[in-house]
């Protein structure tokens, strides 16, 4: 095994720092939400983590062109790390916009947008899994895995604005565009970017660590393949 | 036809409809299937009159919608089977007029399906389907899901998992074209004004062609070995 490289190191450092920062920011820094109380405070981390897991399936999509065009299985590798990483980031931040929803809303779930895109896009990248999986040859697996991302990349968009057809509540942050807008105040807006920045970085530490366990999982098969001969 | 690439596609989809009206095991499925499922609405959700005016829209594109897989599936399926497939890539022509013809064959057979299902639906449920909004939209809608399910059946065929996949794959892809037929259908047959029909039938419209292109630019892929 080949040690982390330092930047990684430091990278490992800097995401635990963050995400303790954050942590306090939420609790100290931002103000109390005066009409949904404590529960809003959940928001933060709900905002970041379903950015980091927008930005995975961009990069695996973006990737999924690179791979087309050159061939090379090391983008095929990188793009299911983000892949991987995304679907837990998105995960998160379907459950706790759920603990979220319940207070706010009055419901777990609701049959709105961006929870239904949202659950679509969770849909598309399992049903991605699964097409590798059925696949025992790396270079089809690899083909066939960067046409399905995109195409799941072109019909995501789709499927929102079908779905936005309808009306909508989930409150619009930034921007207008009908819905309700949350007030925010500026501590509130700090906190929030704060968060989204910590949780890109921390997201970028995890993804090198996978991109790294892909390396070694690669090795592996080849010693295997080695002693099976 | 005087340009090749007409005549590839034309040649392809010729030879689907022709194993289809000899070997006749496609189409009669499909549509046995079909019917069982438009049954097996009446028998779930109880559609007494007034359920059936709000429910038709969803219930055709539903059975539409499987049928359809099982059409997909098949068709993939033979190809690879026989060998097929690599008899028709190795013929000196552009791919993806394999993926075309393969379109056209499977959007006929889906229409004779539904043009099948559509009178004995509207005879079953004493409903009148035969409006030719409907039937634009079904079109529309056709195309679009079989624009997509043939790429995708192509691609599960070489799996592992196989028949068992297409599904998986089909419907998060195809979602926009459910909501969209569904919701034009049910337009159509409320006798909505065409204003608010209208942004579903270019959603359709727009889907249809974003994935035909996307597919055209894609097949390669799928089928180089």
């Amino acid at each position: 095994m080949s040690p982390q490289p330092r930047t990684l190191k430091i990278l490992n450092l800097v995401s635990l720092l963050l995400l303790v920062a954050s942590t306090l920011l939420v609790f100290f820094y931002a103000p109390t939400e005066k009409v949904m109380g404590l529960v809003q405070k959940v928001f933060y981390v709900h905002v970041a983590t379903a950015w980091v897991g927008m930005l995975g399936f961009v990069v695996a999509a973006v990737l999924a062109v690179v791979y087309l065009r050159t061939k090379d299985l090391k983008w095929d590798a990188i793009g299911l790390a983000a892949v991987e990483l995304s679907l837990v980031f998105f995960f998160v931040a379907v459950v706790l916009g759920s603990i979220w929803a319940r207070p706010a809303w009055g419901t777990w779930w609701t049959w709105e947008p961006r929870l239904t895109t949202a659950a679509i896009l969770g849909m598309i990248y399992l049903a991605y899994l699964l097409l590798r999986q059925g696949i025992e040859d790396p270079v089809r697996r690899a083909r066939f895995g960067a046409i399905y991302t995109i195409l799941g990349g072109l019909s995501v968009p789709l499927t929102f604005l079908s779905i936005r057809l309808f009306r909508t509540i989930h409150p619009v942050l930034i921007g207008s565009g009908g819905g309700e807008s949350m007030g925010m105040t500026d501590e509130m807006l700090h906190t929030m970017f704060f968060h989204i920045a910590a949780f890109t970085v921390i997201f970028i530490t995890l993804f090198w660590h996978r991109i790294r366990l892909a390396q070694y999982a690669e090795k592996v098969e080849q010693r295997k393949l080695q002693v099976m001969q | 036809m005087k340009n090749p690439y007409l005549r590839a596609v034309w040649a392809v989809f010729r030879k689907d409809l022709a194993a289809e009206f000899r070997s006749r095991e496609l189409i009669p499925a499909m549509l046995v299937f079909a019917v069982l499922v438009v049954l097996i609405f009446y028998f779930a959700l109880e559609l007494d009159v007034k359920a059936r005016t709000a429910i038709t829209a969803g219930a055709l594109w539903v059975t539409f919608s499987f049928a359809g897989t099982l059409g997909l599936n098949r068709t993939m399926s033979a190809e690879k089977d026989q060998g097929c497939l690599d008899g028709l890539l190795l013929a000196p022509l552009d791919r993806s007029a394999i993926y075309f013809g393969k379109f056209f064959s499977n959007l006929a057979f889906m229409l004779i399906v539904e043009v099948i299902v559509i009178p004995a639906y509207s005879l079953l449920y004493n409903i009148n389907l035969f409006n030719r909004g409907l039937l634009l939209v079904t079109l529309l809608g056709s195309v679009g899901y079989v624009a997509v399910g043939v790429l995708l059946a192509s691609m599960s065929v070489q799996t592992r998992t196989r028949d068992v996949l297409l599904p998986v794959l089909l419907f998060p892809l195809v979602l926009p074209v459910i909501v969209a037929a569904v919701k034009a259908s049910g337009g159509f047959l409320a006798a909505d004004a065409f204003t608010e029909i209208s942004p579903w039938l270019n959603l359709l419209l727009v889907y249809d062609i974003i994935f035909l292109a996307a597919a055209f630019m894609v097949f390669d892929y799928v089928v180089e070995e």
